[in-house]
């Protein structure tokens, strides 16, 4: 979305050698397959006993959440990024870090006589704080670069 | 060994994402987040079958299918991101409506996954 502004003040001979979809697509399967290790890292360091609150998956998209927010408020508001950067951070490593098919399976193999609570807590939960680390990410991001420039 | 294959997996899953979501949004001229949407109850209806299928699965296909190839074709922060984004531009009923359509849709596919997967093997 707002990318495409930025993407735009990019001279037009490097445009077209990023343009390229075999470069994009091959930087994004990088990136995911790097998140994604860094992830299952993670989930092998903490993995989560049945029937409990499953913190590594909680933690992995929470971060990822903070991230991004990180990410692209550096990428489209403070910097003219190289249009690989995007697709090899944002698509790439943190999607394929973070993952929400893993939140809805966990949720529902929670949802077990005895574990409604600890579901219903790890669906809201998730989706609470993983919203509100892409607002920090965002905020503190747009305060540091607004300190540094005034 | 196991970490490459969840590579490898990933290495198919986080294109196939961007693919699908330059798909689904030219084809929508909306607001609204439907290529994100859909790669994530897809992802989730295939990890729900997988994971039902759990036991009968060898490791090595689990490793690539499950860790790899669903975990990256699914995504929360870029659902978290455009969730934001519609709220910053005031699109608050399309930014309720990504979060509960998402996590109900997701939940529902994983459970569909299951009961199908579950069904096929008795």
């Amino acid at each position: 979305m707002a990318n495409e502004t930025a993407e735009a003040r990019i001279p037009a001979h490097r445009r077209r050698f990023t343009r390229s979809q075999g470069v994009v697509l091959l930087v994004i399967a990088l990136g995911g397959g790097l998140g994604a290790v860094s992830r299952y890292g993670i989930l092998r360091w903490l993995p989560t006993a049945p029937g409990h609150f499953p913190w590594a998956t909680f933690a992995i998209n929470v971060l990822g959440c903070l991230l991004i927010g990180v990410l692209m408020v550096l990428i489209t508001e403070v910097w003219t990024a190289h249009p690989l950067v995007r697709p090899f951070l944002g698509v790439g490593v943190l999607g394929g870090f973070t993952t929400f098919s893993t939140y809805a399976v966990e949720f529902d193999e929670l949802l077990r006589p005895g574990g409604v609570v600890v579901a219903a807590a790890y669906l809201a939960g998730t989706l609470v704080c993983a919203l509100l680390a892409v607002l920090l990410g965002v905020a503190v991001t747009r305060w540091a670069v607004s300190r540094k420039e005034s | 060994m196991t970490a490459a294959l969840v590579f490898l997996g990933a290495m198919v899953g986080a294109p196939l994402r961007y693919l699908a979501d330059r798909a689904v949004q030219s084809r929508h001229d909306t607001l609204f987040p439907w290529g994100t949407l859909a790669v994530n109850v897809l992802g989730s209806l295939v990890l729900g079958g997988l994971t039902a299928a759990g036991s009968v699965l060898p490791p090595a296909v689990s490793a690539v299918a499950a860790v790899g190839f669903c975990g990256a074709l699914t995504t929360y922060s870029t659902f978290g991101y455009e969730t934001l984004r519609l709220a910053e531009d005031e699109a608050y009923f399309y930014a309720a409506l990504n979060v509960v359509v998402s996590v109900l849709a997701s939940v529902g596919a994983a459970l569909l996954g299951r009961a199908a997967v579950l069904a096929v093997l008795g």
